[in-house]
């Protein structure tokens, strides 16, 4: 292999290796906040790139349907919850806000769907169609049960990750589908060529990263999450409601990854079910970073990223082995250095 | 319990207490560990509640704070707040500083202290501000220390943290759990005289001790808790006086 060969296998692995990176982040804030291992979120990204192809096709995306009967259903839920703590003065608000704002995003995106709008409102609207999804995944499937063990958090993780990739099969189609590229140039450095492409899904990868930076340690929100994370029982002593800071980290995950779907399309092909083996290779960042370190757990992704690029040049058809194998020494090294901490303080 | 009762009825002079609790019962699965206490606590009081180890004190404020299912009724400021989450309890001024102090230790001082007043994030932002300041002035420890992380902190600054967490969701009805666990006699003193001058602020304090002397100094009123009962209830001064309280709880130690 010369360096030409290696550059731009480093660039391909720089590229995923960003994409997971922004999986991972959404990963180990689920996981730090509400200690749900977030299984579904390869299905929101598969839902990101297929509601974007569909909206570029001019057709209305099948899960606008989801978003309508999760809208009902979580609003249900408020309203039944609502009047059983007698705060019937609440009632209206949070009927806007969990019927109100999904149905409204869901009426856009079909109406939106045959315009054909440009490609930024494309994407707009598949951030806000799949990031709604987020909150309400949350109130109806993990907030009823957030006490239970991160076990059962998990079991059920797995169940949601099935009824999504069956939903996206009925959604989608079983086609793949890729989305128009957001730049198509081809820079030149030196005797190095790097594509535009590349360079946009790595600089807004990076982008998503400095605003979570921000969010977490400027604003009062984002210190509200981090303190959940950090002792939850604290974090309710000061007023953060558990629930609250649950569906503010879903809608985050949620766009997070319908973001990640948005970035991939252009780069491969994807199928309703091929959200899956992308979010592993985030996962699998995330573990690195023992799911509570964010920076490792990018370092981890990008590490993913790059070993990917030079397994499939290398060994094209055991890329996926290759890739999933090579982590278990990493893995053993990180279990056997890390100590584990508790809850306390 | 008909004794408590009477106790218990005796203390409100007139208006209505902040707070009233009556006949509350917690378990802990199947095991009782509070057995239908009532008490009270009027407006801008302190009023202690002492008790050996395992006597339910920590329970009976878990509980009153909603972090623990209960069975009885919690009035706080002419409301039921049975069905009320810990969160609204917060909002509306129930305030508790636990036991285990409850930091969030990868965070630093001033960050503790602006999650605070998250409960009141719609007050405006200059009176937050005021009252950072004034919890700064009350622990000059904690504005030394706004960028140190919590868990670096020492045991007496993290009581004074958790203090001045509580303080910043302007409490008005504080709930301390044992605010001299821990610490050496001279820093409980520091903290017991920083407890007698928030009577200034108007607010209405409920401290559950051990160190029993100290807290019925400080107290205008008092319980005395015994395996999950009210055993005994009345004016600190008047509880500080009874033998039985002297013997079991006040022999020998010297605050
Ligand atoms: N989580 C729990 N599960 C079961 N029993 C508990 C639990 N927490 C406390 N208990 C029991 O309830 C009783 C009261 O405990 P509590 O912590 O309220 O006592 P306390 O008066 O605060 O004691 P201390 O002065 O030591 O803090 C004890 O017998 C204790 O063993
Ligand atoms: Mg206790």
């Amino acid at each position: 292999m010369d360096a030409q060969i290696a550059a731009l296998l480093a660039q391909d692995g720089f590229t995923n290796g960003a994409i997971y990176a922004l999986l991972a982040l959404a990963l180990v804030l689920v996981f730090a906040v509400t200690r749900v291992i977030f299984v579904p979120s390869g299905e929101l990204v598969s839902y990101g790139t297929l509601t974007l192809a569909a909206l570029d096709a001019g057709k209305t995306p099948g899960m606008v349907k989801l978003l309508v009967g999760a809208a009902v259903l979580a609003t249900v839920i408020e309203v039944v919850s609502t009047l059983r703590r007698r705060e019937a003065r609440r009632l209206l608000p949070r009927v806007l806000l969990w019927g109100g704002v999904p149905l409204a995003i869901a009426a856009l995106v079909t109406w939106a769907a045959p315009l054909k709008p440009p490609l930024f409102a494309q994407v707009l609207l598949t951030l806000a169609a799949v990031g709604a999804l987020g909150p309400l995944l949350y109130r109806i499937v993990y907030q009823p049960i957030a006490d239970a063990s991160v076990l059962v958090l998990l079991i059920v993780s797995v169940a949601l990750h099935l009824v999504l990739a069956g939903l996206g099969l009925y959604f989608f189609g079983a086609e793949g589908s890729r989305t128009p590229a957001f730049a198509s140039a081809q820079l030149a450095v030196g005797s190095m060529t790097f594509s535009a492409q590349s360079l946009f899904v790595v600089a807004t990868s990076a982008l998503a990263i400095v605003v979570l930076y921000v969010l977490f340690n400027r604003t009062l929100y984002g210190k509200a999450l981090r303190a959940t994370a950090v002792n939850r029982i604290g974090a309710r002593l000061v007023g953060i409601a558990p629930d609250f800071a649950g569906t503010v980290t879903f809608t985050l995950a949620a766009l997070l990854c319908a973001f990640c779907g948005v970035l991939i399309g252009p780069i491969t092909t994807v199928y309703y079910d091929s959200g899956f083996l992308i979010s592993l290779k985030g996962f699998v960042g995330a573990i690195i970073g023992g799911l509570v370190s964010y920076p490792l757990a990018a370092a981890g992704a990008l590490f993913v990223g790059l070993i990917e690029a030079f397994a499939s040049f290398y060994a094209s058809a055991f890329k996926e082995v290759i890739v999933f194998t090579l982590i278990i020494p990493v893995l053993l090294w990180r279990s056997l250095t890390s100590h584990h901490h508790e809850e306390d303080e | 319990m008909s004794a408590d009762r009477r106790l218990a009825r005796a203390q409100p002079q007139g208006a209505e207490p902040l707070l009233r609790v009556d006949d509350l019962a917690v378990a802990y699965g199947n095991v009782e560990a509070v057995h239908g206490v009532s008490l009270a606590a009027d407006k801008g009081r302190i009023v202690t509640v002492i008790g050996r180890n395992g006597a339910g004190k920590t329970t009976l404020l878990a509980a009153l704070m909603g972090l623990l299912p209960s069975r009885g009724r919690v009035c706080f400021g002419g409301d039921d707040v049975g069905p009320w989450p810990v969160e609204r309890r917060v909002a509306g001024g129930m305030v508790l500083v636990p036991e285990r102090r409850e930091l969030f230790g990868t965070m630093t001082v001033a960050d503790h202290l602006e999650l605070g007043a998250f409960a009141r994030r719609r007050a405006p932002a200059a009176a937050r501000r005021r009252r950072r300041d004034e919890v700064y002035a009350r622990f000059p420890r904690l504005a030394e220390r706004r960028a140190q992380f919590a868990a670096t902190l020492s045991g007496g600054e993290r009581q004074m943290l958790a203090l001045g967490r509580a303080l910043m969701a302007e409490p008005a009805l504080l709930l301390l759990d044992e605010p001299s666990l821990g610490l050496a006699p001279l820093v409980v003193r520091d903290i017991f005289t920083i407890i007698a001058a928030l009577r200034e602020t108007g607010v209405t304090i409920l401290l559950v001790e051990q160190n029993a002397r100290a807290a019925l100094a400080v107290a205008d009123y008092g319980y005395v808790l015994e395996t999950g009962n009210v055993a005994l209830a009345g004016p600190s001064a008047a509880l500080a006086a009874d033998p039985r309280v002297a013997a079991a709880y006040l022999g020998g130690e010297r605050g």
